[in-house]
């Protein structure tokens, strides 16, 4: 009834599971960043283009290992590489 | 359940060889990919000559096409000199060359096609082109002190430079790749998981976020970051 390619099957699943809690990270810097933006914007209307495109920049960067988490998530769900 | 598992077989994200052929031996396929690529390269060469069409007669007053042309021109190059200083001379064409391509290949999940950027092997091979350009010149313009500058601040560190070195078009084609298909596979699972009711206008406001929006941001972060690479390593 059970295959092993079952279990290797179930195994993938969870473990794509696991791998998307690596964007837990980059959320929280991604809110710090912003809200420091946010209070810089208050302190200097004047310079809120240059500010939203230094936040925009460094959020990008700080995603990335966010999006690693993704792609192991979609390797395993997708591509299946372990059967 | 038995629904979810028949409305699973729908989903549709993978790339899929259409014609396979045979080249020294070995198995070469032509995938979607390469067709969604070929419409970009199309529509961006119609979109040029359409452009140098409006500029060969070109008035005192701009028409419509001019004035979307000159804006496109100095918006790419505010973003280049902006960031560049007095190298942006050299790196004008192009940034403005891989911006134009990222972005209309990134929309173009919005006129149905896979976009060529949900492919690991495009965005790998643009990586692979800015790590090229952050080396060259950086030796052109530091010379000796490049290499040296490998064992800086402590020679035991010399691995793990040339590890950071290879990582910058690692991490470069990933977040582009990633984000892509991240919002690809979000779009897939839409169109095969929800009832009827829910495809009708609410996939709109997903393509604008995940099509239009992440793909714009995309877009400037990688030409930013290539650019903020090269400024780098040139003033050593």
């Amino acid at each position: 009834m059970f295959t092993g390619e079952d279990l290797i099957l179930a195994c993938s699943a969870i473990g794509a599971g696991l791998a998307v809690i690596a964007g837990i990270g980059p959320g929280i810097g991604q809110g710090i960043a912003a809200g420091y933006a946010a209070s810089a914007v208050g302190r200097n209307p004047g310079a809120k283009g240059d500010i939203t495109s230094t936040m925009l920049l460094g959020q990008a960067v700080a995603e990335t290992t966010g999006l690693y988490g993704l792609v192991v998530a979609i390797l395993l769900l997708f591509v299946k590489p372990l059967i | 359940m038995n629904y979810l598992m028949t409305a699973a077989n729908d989903i549709d994200i993978m790339i899929k060889g259409l014609f396979s052929y045979k080249l020294f031996g070995q198995e070469f396929w032509i995938t979607t990919t390469h067709i969604s690529i070929l419409i970009v390269m199309a529509t961006i060469i119609i979109l040029a000559v359409i452009a140098n069409r409006s500029l060969a007669k070109k008035e005192e007053v701009p028409g419509t096409i001019q004035n979307i042309a000159e804006l496109v021109v100095e918006k790419l190059d505010g973003i280049v000199s902006g960031s560049m200083g007095e190298n942006a001379s050299k790196f004008r064409n192009y940034i403005g060359c891989i911006f134009i391509f990222i972005f209309i290949s990134n929309i173009s999940g919005i006129f149905g096609l896979r976009p060529p950027t949900a492919d690991y092997g495009v965005t790998l091979m643009l990586g692979v082109i800015t790590f090229v350009m952050i080396q060259y010149n950086g030796i052109k313009v530091q010379k000796g002190g490049y290499f040296t500058g490998l064992f800086k601040p402590i020679p035991i560190l010399f691995p793990v430079n040339v590890i950071s070195e290879f990582a910058t078009p690692v991490s470069l084609s990933l977040r582009l790749f990633g984000n892509i298909m991240s919002g690809t596979v979000i779009m897939a699972l839409w169109y095969a998981m929800v009832p009827i009711f829910f495809k009708l206008g609410v996939p709109a406001a997903l393509h604008v976020y995940f099509d239009l929006f992440a793909g714009a941001i995309q877009t400037y972060v990688f030409c930013m970051l290539t650019m903020t690479y090269i400024q780098d390593k040139m003033n050593g």
